[in-house]
């Protein structure tokens, strides 16, 4: 007998130290940064819901641990003390009411302790009142839009990673594929409201940062919130299969001091009545073209090709397209009011007037593109949204 | 083998299929929304609401009702609140004039879709009269004012003090004409 | 009654044999397990490293798509269709399946459904692209051209599926042998009894949907589209209505596997076979009222989400209670470790993390942290894979000498086991990790801090991929050449009906009832 109470503990100490070494990792894991061990556990995060989401994560996770250690032990050292080739016999017990029924009350018991504080934290999660800024949140095939409630301060925020770096013809930098052409900013320490919606499929926006992921639903609104404690930049991704480019709408959130956020307001305030001043000026071909194929490259050059040769069978191409070199005008409507019933959106309220005449002027002279009214200006855009 | 009481057995099973069948195509989705009206799932509103007798306005407490406006991604026109928010006191009725405008050169006719959060207070919301309770055509380059008439229920639960209505503009200018083709 | 099976190819088209049709069934499964085993294959070379090197992202999205609809309703579902079929009738002591014809039909529909299926591939358009759960409007008004053959292929597979249930619910109820109560049926039949009534139950639900979706893309209904006042999250319901009973078809003929794997290479009766049937059955009622744990994020009321959490969590009881029996039947016993045992023993372990990861999933406000990421990946895979996977795989290693009368290579099925538990592992085990750092799930492409992991998780795909060849090749190489056996009881300790019949089992089985004690 004793040699066999020896195995067992000698048992129980192999199996323990794995588990024990594994704790120690995850502990390590979780104060570290999302480099290095922080990438093997979930983030803490900046907020206090995500704090406590965090917590009950490691505690759910240690105490499914400490039940797999027990129930694999029984079950190791019966694989090592119970074969035939030690000649073992058979035991012929097949059931024992007392033992089942404790198997059956235990769990059920340690479940009720793990729901309180699920429940606690999902009432916080879910409480939005008293928030001190409003950001709605719109998913679009493929890209965000913010809009800053009560401002007239509204963006578009792409994947700013160039097709070039995916397809492997330029290097993946740093942020390959977490960096957009504007982040959306929000102050440290105030409650921030956010609206979700979507205007076409269904997206859903995370950052794991901020404990919040809520699914985008085209006509519907979703909303939950989040407090940054500290500032910094905090990167998230769509979260819910939104067709081709799901993998390529990345987030990026830049939680600064509320003074300064004051002051990004105003100056992004300044910059809306700025751009209308822009569309009043005339600029040259290379101007257009420049500004042009950067638009280009962000906004259409996923579905209608690098170079205009679009998708076969799904998207056209514009290389040598009748839109592209047929009348202004035709041009004008497909890019400003989108093609109904195809993936084709209406651009007109998502880009500048800048950016849409350049966008426009770069696809009717760029890949050996040649048509007859070559250049599209600002004031040419803004004419045709009033014109009708 | 296949003696009646095999026969038996699996024409019951059989049975089952078309009624599990029925039940998904033509229970669940009116079981879902009468869920979602009782519930406030998807801040679904209700329809119009006809007043029997003006509720009694509570003076006392004020609440911000939102206004978000939202084009779905193939609807070019202009479509915009007058103002970000309004406040209410519960029980007041309150018009607001929503703008749209169709800038493109056809004819279109849309759809709003109108969405409440939080959840728990569309119930309270209740649209005496909306644009959203019916398609909204408009000409090419007309615009228009589009109202919406609403109070907030005075049982609204005290801890609600800002109400968010989302109108989603869709374009239903395909859909309206083949349903017409269908009806000729 | 003693006559031989028909010569040549009418065999197999005009098979009413429930042997010939299993042996169909097996096949077909892994010709789809090989299939969807290929589509996994591209989405981890292309995911091997950043950036996008073999394919594009929208044809990356039709593998996602393809291999999960081709896992679950070609590999899965077949595969324990195949060993209901050949096993069933021999463990209730009945002559053939209730239904014959009904048998074959329910098969050889199967291979219209998926040509269907796969043929869109090769349109224009594309194969499916929304995911095997093809969310509204994904799939209706935003979807590929080739939509409605994947809905007719659907609707085909589910009538497959049901034709099989009511086949096999017939044949539990009528054919049993004399004195074959229910409660003395071997746990396989017990499990295949209530997975046959979800599937009843369910697979109409499915059939439902896909109408709906029909509906709305072609005939201007708008079940699920907002603009005609639709919702797009009813889909949602109504998928998972049937998609939550569904993952538990797909593992509750596992758990039957493993209770007869396990007694048998313990020497020792099952623990606990009351507790297995009603735990089975209470897996199976919960199974209908938690369906929404898989929305968390839509934003469902806050009352809604605490019932889905409560209720899920519930089911880790009657799992627990299902694994405790099975160690308390090893527990002194005396075992010994053939490959059936190798695969039951890692089943159990494996399926058993799957279960802890889907306790956490459950828990809701964490869930907003998991949902939709690799750590779901890694959580589905551990039950999918290493429990109906290896469960089945394990079961074609433990009758394969009852239906051919050879023995397979013990060596290379250890060698077999090895090779897939370790590259399983490092498959998916890695997967926890990236989920939990934030990579979502369906993503053709990541930013480089996912790098390493997805780097060791390809890694070990391809080492998995390649040891189910090495499955292939031992299962074919003992059909062919394996050493003969011929004693009816091919395990010492097996036990059952099945195992009183000669080795190989003859074409017909049972054509009288044997006495049962």
């Amino acid at each position: 007998m004793v040699s066999r109470a020896k195995r067992l503990v000698r048992g129980c100490i192999g199996l323990l130290a794995p588990a024990l070494l594994l704790q120690a990792v995850a502990a390590r894991a979780a104060t570290e940064p999302q480099e290095g061990w922080g990438l093997l556990n979930m983030p803490k995060g900046v907020t206090s819901v995500s704090r406590e989401i965090h917590d009950i994560h490691m505690v759910v996770l240690w105490i499914c641990v400490w039940i797999g250690v027990a129930v694999f032990a029984v079950m190791f050292y019966s694989m090592f003390a119970h074969r035939k080739s030690r000649g073992h016999k058979p035991a012929t017990f097949h059931e024992s009411t007392s033992v089942e029924l404790a198997w059956t009350i235990i769990p059920a018991l340690i479940l009720i302790v793990m729901a309180f504080p699920a429940t606690r934290t999902l009432k916080e999660l879910y409480d939005t009142s008293e928030a001190d800024l409003d950001i709605k949140v719109t998913g679009y095939q493929w890209k965000w839009r913010y809009d800053y409630l009560g401002t007239d301060v509204g963006f578009m925020s792409e994947l700013a990673t160039s097709q070039d770096s995916v397809y492997g013809r330029a290097p993946k930098t740093e942020y390959y594929l977490e960096e957009v052409t504007e982040p959306v900013v929000i102050p440290v320490g105030k409650k921030v409201r956010f609206l979700i919606t979507a205007a076409d499929v269904i997206h859903a926006w995370w950052v794991p940062d901020l404990a919040v992921k809520r699914d985008a639903i085209p006509g519907f609104v979703n909303e939950t919130w989040a407090r940054a404690d500290e500032p910094g930049i905090y990167r998230g991704r769509c979260a819910e299969l939104c067709g081709k480019d799901h993998a390529f709408m990345p987030i990026v959130v830049n939680a600064v001091p509320e003074e300064e956020f004051n002051a990004w307001l105003a100056a992004k305030q300044a910059d809306a009545a700025a751009l209308r001043e822009l569309t009043e000026k005339s600029f040259t071909l290379e101007e257009l073209m420049a500004k042009g194929e950067e638009v280009y490259g962000r906004s259409c050059a996923s579905c209608h090709g690098a170079s205009g040769e679009g998708i076969p069978g799904a998207f056209p191409g514009l290389q040598g397209s009748a839109i592209a070199l047929g009348p202004v005008a035709d041009h004008l409507d497909v890019v400003v009011n989108g093609k109904p019933g195809t993936a084709m959106q209406a651009f007109g309220a998502q880009l500048s007037e800048v950016d849409l005449a350049a966008v426009i002027t770069y696809e009717r002279n760029a890949w050996g593109n040649q048509s007859e009214d070559n250049i599209v200006q600002p004031a040419d855009v803004f004419q045709f949204k009033q014109a009708r | 083998m296949a003696g009646s009481p095999v026969r038996k057995t699996a024409l019951w099973l059989l049975l089952a299929v078309p009624v599990m069948f029925a039940f998904a195509v033509f229970a669940m989705p009116p079981l879902y929304d009468v869920f979602c009206e009782i519930t406030g799932i998807g801040g679904k509103t209700s329809g119009p609401y006809v007043v029997d007798e003006a509720p009694a306005v509570d003076a006392e407490r004020s609440v911000k009702v939102q206004f978000v406006t939202t084009n779905n991604g193939a609807m070019p026109w202009e479509f915009r609140a007058p103002v970000e928010s309004v406040r209410v006191h519960p029980g007041e009725s309150k018009r607001v004039a929503f703008h749209a405008r169709n800038g493109t050169d056809r004819d279109m006719v849309a759809q709003a879709i109108p969405s409440v959060t939080p959840t728990s207070a569309a119930k309270y919301l209740q649209k005496t009269e909306c644009f959203c309770f019916n398609r909204q055509p408009l000409q090419a380059g007309e615009t228009a004012e589009m109202p919406v008439v609403f109070f907030v229920d005075p049982e609204l639960p005290a801890a609600i003090t800002t109400i968010t209505l989302s109108y989603t503009l869709f374009d239903v200018t395909d859909r309206q004409a083949a349903e017409v083709a269908a009806v000729n | 009654m003693a006559h031989g099976p028909a010569k040549g190819i009418r065999r197999w088209l005009f098979a009413t044999n429930h042997k010939d049709i299993g042996t169909m069934y097996l096949w077909f499964s892994f010709a789809m397990f090989l299939l969807g085993g290929f589509f996994a294959m591209v989405i981890r070379a292309e995911l091997f490293e950043p950036g996008m090197q073999i394919v594009r992202p929208e044809f990356f999205n039709q593998m996602t798509t393809m291999h999960g609809l081709v896992m679950v309703f070609g590999a899965i579902m077949p595969v324990f269709v195949g060993l209901a079929n050949w096993m069933i009738p021999m463990m209730i002591g009945a002559p053939d399946m209730a239904l014959p014809r009904m048998n074959n039909l329910s098969f050889w529909i199967l291979p219209f459904g998926f040509s269907l299926l796969a043929s869109t591939l090769f349109m224009e358009g594309g194969g499916p692209n929304f995911g095997w759960t093809f969310y509204a409007p994904l799939s209706t008004t935003y979807a590929p051209s080739t939509v409605n053959f994947f809905i007719f292929g659907i609707h085909i597979i589910g009538a497959s599926s049901i034709m099989g249930a009511i086949n096999i619910v017939a044949t539990i109820l009528n054919l049993r042998a004399p004195g074959m109560t229910l409660m003395k049926m071997p746990l396989f039949v017990w499990t295949w009894l209530i997975t046959a009534f979800l599937l009843i139950a369910v697979m109409p639900v499915l059939a439902g949907a896909v109408t709906m979706m029909l509906m709305d893309i072609n005939f201007g209904t708008s079940f699920f589209d907002a603009a005609g006042g639709g919702d797009p999250v009813l889909f949602q319901h109504i998928f998972w209505f049937f998609g939550h009973p569904e993952v538990y078809i797909i593992i509750i003929p596992a758990f039957g596997v493993i209770s007869a794997i396990i007694p048998t290479f313990s020497r020792k009766p099952l623990f606990g076979y009351s507790s297995m049937v009603y735990a089975t059955a209470a897996i199976a009622f919960l199974s209908f009222i938690v369906w929404a744990h898989h929305m968390f994020t839509v934003g469902m009321p806050l009352a809604g989400e605490l019932y889905f959490m409560y209720a899920t969590m519930l089911i880790a009881v009657p799992t627990g209670v299902k694994v405790f029996n099975w160690v308390s039947t090893m527990f002194r016993g005396a075992m010994t470790f053939e490959t059936p045992m190798l695969f039951a023993i890692a089943f159990v372990v494996l399926f058993t993390l799957g279960g802890f990861t889907g306790l956490m999933l459950a828990i809701a406000p964490a869930d907003i942290q998991y949902h939709d990421s690799y750590f779901v990946v890694a959580h589905f895979h551990y039950v999918m894979v290493a429990g109906a996977l290896f469960s089945s795989t394990a079961a074609v290693y433990y009758w394969l000498p009852k239906w051919c009368g050879r023995m397979y290579n013990e060596t290379m099925g250890k060698v077999q086991f090895w090779i897939s538990f370790i590259g399983f592992n490092i498959t998916f085990f890695p997967q926890h990790f990236l989920g939990l750092a934030g990579m979502p799930r369906r993503y053709a492409d990541y930013s480089l801090q996912f790098a390493d992991w997805n780097m060791v998780s390809s890694i070990g795909a391809f080492i998995y991929g390649a040891s189910q060849l090495l499955f292939l090749y031992n299962v074919i190489s003992t059909i062919v050449a394996g050493k003969k056996v011929s004693e009816p009881k091919v395990w010492e300790g097996a036990e059952g009906l099945e195992w009183t019949v000669a080795t190989p089992a003859p074409y017909h089985t049972f054509s009288t009832p044997p006495a049962v004690k």
